[in-house]
């Protein structure tokens, strides 16, 4: 099989904005499942609401499309229940870092078996283009005219202080790094987080100086730093740069999980 | 059938019911006067081979329950007044997705954080519209132990049957009264109507009910909030589908109130009339046997939503209702809404039964 036959064929095109990253992520989610051998009937796709939370709804398996920042707390349910089904879940900054940042530290703490792979176009891009938890400092967004003056959300630092088993970070432009890191939170017992960064051109690249799709992926492979090359730069005392942010696998660990098939 | 005779608190005799009737799931959040339900199912679920897991707060214990509920499972929570605030956008994702489930609201004194400890009716309308946009629910109302047990038994069959969510609507009076109860050695259990093959997920039969797709069965059903079609697929901006969706969720329930109505009607003849649901019922119990010479009937409600009115006309020489609850008539206003004679509403609040003479006192008033 390939990540194709994943497909609920008539619910296609999509609605994603011509030049959208998300596309991208699912097909490399898609691609590791298909790898993993799982069956389509073992597997469940769960997600909140927003741009990233709609593709459960593409994806020829049983899944549940849910409300704003709770899809964690609905896989648990599902998890818990029925330890042999696989489940993964779709998310994105504002559904996981924002309305449901709680049930984000909750499900990393119980170390519950779920992989959650999260699109983060760093704005609210469904409902127009409002600033987000992880909206660079200084970025425009309908809610932040001015620039947004907050500092924003590591959500792979987040996911690993909670107790996250598995932890990477990769972007739009990674497609073969992401779908070996997705692979990798498939195989691991326990919450798998892999955080994918997004291009937005539609909501967050018109507003913040990126005139082409591919201007914005090019600023994601330009400041992605690998994590080997970040400890190298550590150890030597080298000044890492504020507008880099760290890619590859960031935590990778055994601790004791709940809902790991028997 | 034989039965065993036991002396146990309402919540107790909630779970066990739950346990009884097959629950295996169950997500919760501590909250007084509801508490004792997640501790006995804490204790008692794992060694029946079910889940309980304690959620980060309400709102995620109906989500858990609504996922586990797609897997098959029997899922339950239980909780009072603030918790329940917050389960109302999960409870109207659960109507909108027709997935059956049972939540337990042992009522305690509102608004906001109100009386933890004392009893109250206060969430009546809530449970009926507290979720945004039209939807139809059932609520059930004990009165007795025994109906803690017997009506959470029935709260799982009417789920599972109406697909639905399924309120059991205790208040503090029963969930911590404690009296004999008699448990049966069996319990009847009505499951899902199951999804034929070659069947659209979300296209209902003739009883307006679709069959139930449980989650890792190869029916790659698509569960979403958003206004569906037959397939499940999202068709938010079509105005005939979100027309026929949504009335048939309200018709589903609507239409069948009076095959799940579950009400006593005691003296119909009379025309000075009680209605009562939960706690009040005792007063009212009382009042009737202390004044055996007077002429007073009974309509004693356990279902509460959808309210069964055509009860109500089987009194047909009243004159006048009376409604003793502990709030501020919630259901006596419905009960307006039915009948042409005066309905008397007895409103209780601050936590404690109404007294026999809270109840003598407007029936002579209207002499």
């Amino acid at each position: 099989m390939s990540f194709e036959d994943w497909y609920r064929q008539d619910r296609l095109p999509h609605i994603y904005c011509a030049g959208c990253g998300n596309g991208t992520i699912i097909n490399c989610t898609l691609a590791a499942i298909d790898q993993m051998g799982w069956k389509k009937e073992e597997t469940v796709f769960v997600s909140g609401i927003g741009c990233s939370s709609r593709a459960p709804g593409y994806i020829l398996t049983d899944s549940l499309h849910t409300t704003h920042g709770r899809a964690l707390a609905f896989a648990t349910g599902v998890k818990m229940a029925n330890p042999c089904l696989n489940v993964v879940v779709f998310t994105g900054d504002g559904d996981l870092a924002a309305i449901g940042g709680n049930h984000f530290i909750h499900a990393c703490r119980r170390n519950i078996d779920l992989t959650v792979v999260c699109m983060n176009n760093q704005i609210y891009g469904m409902t127009g283009g409002q600033g987000s938890p992880t909206t660079p400092i200084g970025c425009l967004s309908s809610t932040t005219p001015f620039g947004c003056a907050e500092t924003p959300f590591d959500l792979c630092e987040l996911a690993t202080a909670a107790g996250a088993n598995y932890v990477s970070r990769w972007t739009s432009y990674h497609v073969k790094e992401l779908e070996k890191a997705v692979r990798s939170g498939l195989e691991t017992p326990g919450f798998s987080f892999i955080e994918a960064l997004v291009q937005c051109p539609t909501a967050f690249g018109r507003r913040n100086k990126f005139r082409q799709v591919a201007d914005h992926v090019e600023y994601l492979r330009t400041h992605s730093l690998l994590k080997a090359k970040r400890d190298r730069m550590l150890e030597s005392g080298e000044k890492i740069p504020g507008d880099m942010f760290v890619v590859g696998e960031l935590t990778r660990r055994n601790r004791p999980a709940m809902g790991v098939k028997p | 059938m034989t039965s065993r005779l036991e002396f146990w608190q309402g919540n107790t005799a909630c779970a066990e019911g739950a346990l009884a009737a097959g629950c295996t799931f169950f997500g919760g959040y501590p909250i007084t006067p509801s508490t004792e339900i997640a501790e006995h199912m804490a204790a008692k679920l794992p060694k029946k081979g079910g889940v309980f897991i304690q959620m980060e707060d309400e709102i995620a214990s109906m989500a858990s329950i609504i996922g586990a509920s797609w897997t098959g499972a029997r899922a339950m929570t239980a909780t009072s007044g603030p918790g329940f605030s917050l389960m109302m956008e999960n409870i109207g994702f659960a109507a909108m997705t027709e997935t059956p489930c049972v939540v337990v609201n042992v009522q305690r004194g509102g608004p906001s954080t109100g009386q933890p400890t004392m009893s109250a009716q206060g969430d009546m309308m809530q449970v009926r519209f507290g979720s945004h946009g039209d939807y139809a629910i059932i609520a059930l109302c004990p009165a007795t132990v025994q109906e803690m047990y017997e009506l959470t038994v029935k709260a799982f069959n009417l789920a599972d049957k109406y697909r639905v969510p399924v309120f059991l609507m205790a208040d503090e009076t029963i969930g911590h009264m404690r009296e004999k109860i008699l448990i049966p050695d069996k319990v009847e259990r009505v499951g899902r109507k199951p999804l034929m093959r070659g069947t659209l997920p979300f296209k209902a039969d003739a009883d307006l009910i679709p069959g139930f797709g449980q989650f890792g069965t190869g029916h790659h059903i698509h569960v979403t909030g958003l206004t569906h079609d037959e397939r499940g697929y999202p068709c938010a901006t079509n105005p005939k589908l979100h027309a026929a969706l949504v009335q048939r969720l309200v018709d589903k329930i609507e239409t069948a109130r009076y095959e799940m109505a579950d009400y006593d009607i005691i003296n119909p003849e009379s025309s000075k009339v009680f209605i009562a649901y939960g706690a009040p019922v005792r007063t009212v119990q009382q009042v009737m046997h202390d004044n055996k010479d007077k002429d007073i009937g009974f309509l004693r409600l356990r279902t509460v939503w959808p309210f069964p009115e055509r009860a109500l006309a089987r009194f047909r020489n009243v004159q006048e209702f009376f409604v003793p609850e502990m709030n501020l008539g919630q259901i006596a206003r419905e009960i307006e809404r039915h009948v042409k004679v005066p309905v008397i509403s007895i409103p209780k609040l601050g936590g404690e039964l109404h007294t026999p003479a809270d109840l003598v006192a407007p029936l002579e008033a209207h002499q």
